[in-house]
């Protein structure tokens, strides 16, 4: 599934932004992740408790270069980040835009094979372009992570048209809803979509319980998967009655 | 020498990458050094020799999205 490991959750979750650090080892354990998000810093206050808590969590390390504007920052970025995590795994991060955070698409695909021929596995955060989606794959990528709607901004899923003619055109790649999601509500419709993953962050370390939040992402991406599995019904314009026509009194 | 570790200009006795994170009291298992931009794994550090003006980044693991 995801390079080889397929994890019964399928919610990912950031680590950044929590009131404090024990909401935030107790929001990964309700939130039943099993891969986790994290970036690599300048060594400030509490980095060896976050060591720790990295550790204690049992969880499959993903590690992101979060805030890189070029393929150089992001590609030395992954590099340091292999060596201090033990992992191939690298969420890449290419921004092209201070504002909207939207990926470089030109830049994200020139990081993506200068890494995966180094042996990465590569996680890029891309738009639901569909071109840039087939590059990405060319380059060596296995999996896909488009975004819902801009970083941090809770919108959704902003083009959800857009994402349903990707996930039809990427069958065997598996995509991951990543950045935009709010509400466990916009994570239900995207596993109902058919993608295999939503990654979030800001809107359970931001919630005003966040553990309490996290249960409920799990719950709804959980719920959203079983539905797509289940295969939903299709919409009609016009009211089907439910109840059988068949066997109804005469009653006038 | 003067050089610029993490965006700050410092003077240090240190002669190499190694000298210096030992200078600064950092663990050295857990963090991952660039210099001037690139990459540098930590089985290089010790014959990574610090010269006038380098640009020095040691980095940790920190919360990410």
């Amino acid at each position: 599934m995801f390079y080889g490991v397929t994890p019964v959750s399928r919610l990912f979750l950031g680590t950044a932004q929590y009131p404090s650090p024990a909401v935030l080892a107790d929001a990964i354990s309700a939130s039943g992740s099993e891969i986790i998000t994290v970036s690599l810093r300048r060594e400030g206050a509490g980095g060896a408790h976050f060591r720790d808590l990295l550790q204690a969590s049992g969880c499959r390390i993903l590690p992101n270069t979060a805030g890189c504007h070029s393929a150089r920052e992001a590609i030395t970025t992954a590099r340091m980040a292999r060596e201090v995590f033990g992992t191939n795994w690298v969420k890449l991060e290419v921004i092209g835009h201070a504002d909207t955070l939207q990926p470089d698409p030109f830049a994200l695909v020139e990081a993506a094979r200068e890494l995966c021929a180094d042996g990465f596995e590569v996680f890029p955060y891309t738009t639901e372009d569909l071109i840039v989606g087939e590059k990405l794959v060319e380059a060596g990528c296995q999996v896909l992570m488009p975004w819902g709607s801009p970083i941090g901004s809770g919108q959704g899923l902003r083009h959800e048209d857009a994402l349903c003619s990707m996930r039809a055109h990427f069958p065997d790649i598996p995509l991951v809803i990543d950045a935009g999601i709010g509400a466990p509500s916009q994570a239900a419709r995207a596993m109902e979509m058919g993608f295999d993953a939503v990654l979030l962050n800001t809107a359970v370390a931001k919630a005003g319980d966040p553990v309490a939040m996290a249960r409920a992402f799990a719950g709804a991406v959980e719920s959203g998967k079983l539905a797509h599995e289940a295969g939903l019904m299709g919409r009609r314009d016009m009211a089907v009655a439910s109840t059988p026509i068949f066997g109804m009194a005469a009653l006038t | 020498m003067r050089v610029e570790l993490n965006g700050e200009a410092i003077r240090t006795q240190a002669t190499t990458l190694s000298g210096l994170i030992e200078e600064r009291n950092l663990p050295a298992a857990s963090v991952a050094t660039a210099v001037n931009g690139d990459f540098v794994p930590r089985t290089l550090r010790d014959g990574t020799a610090l010269s006038d003006g380098m640009r020095i980044e040691i980095l940790s693991p920190m919360q990410g999205g």
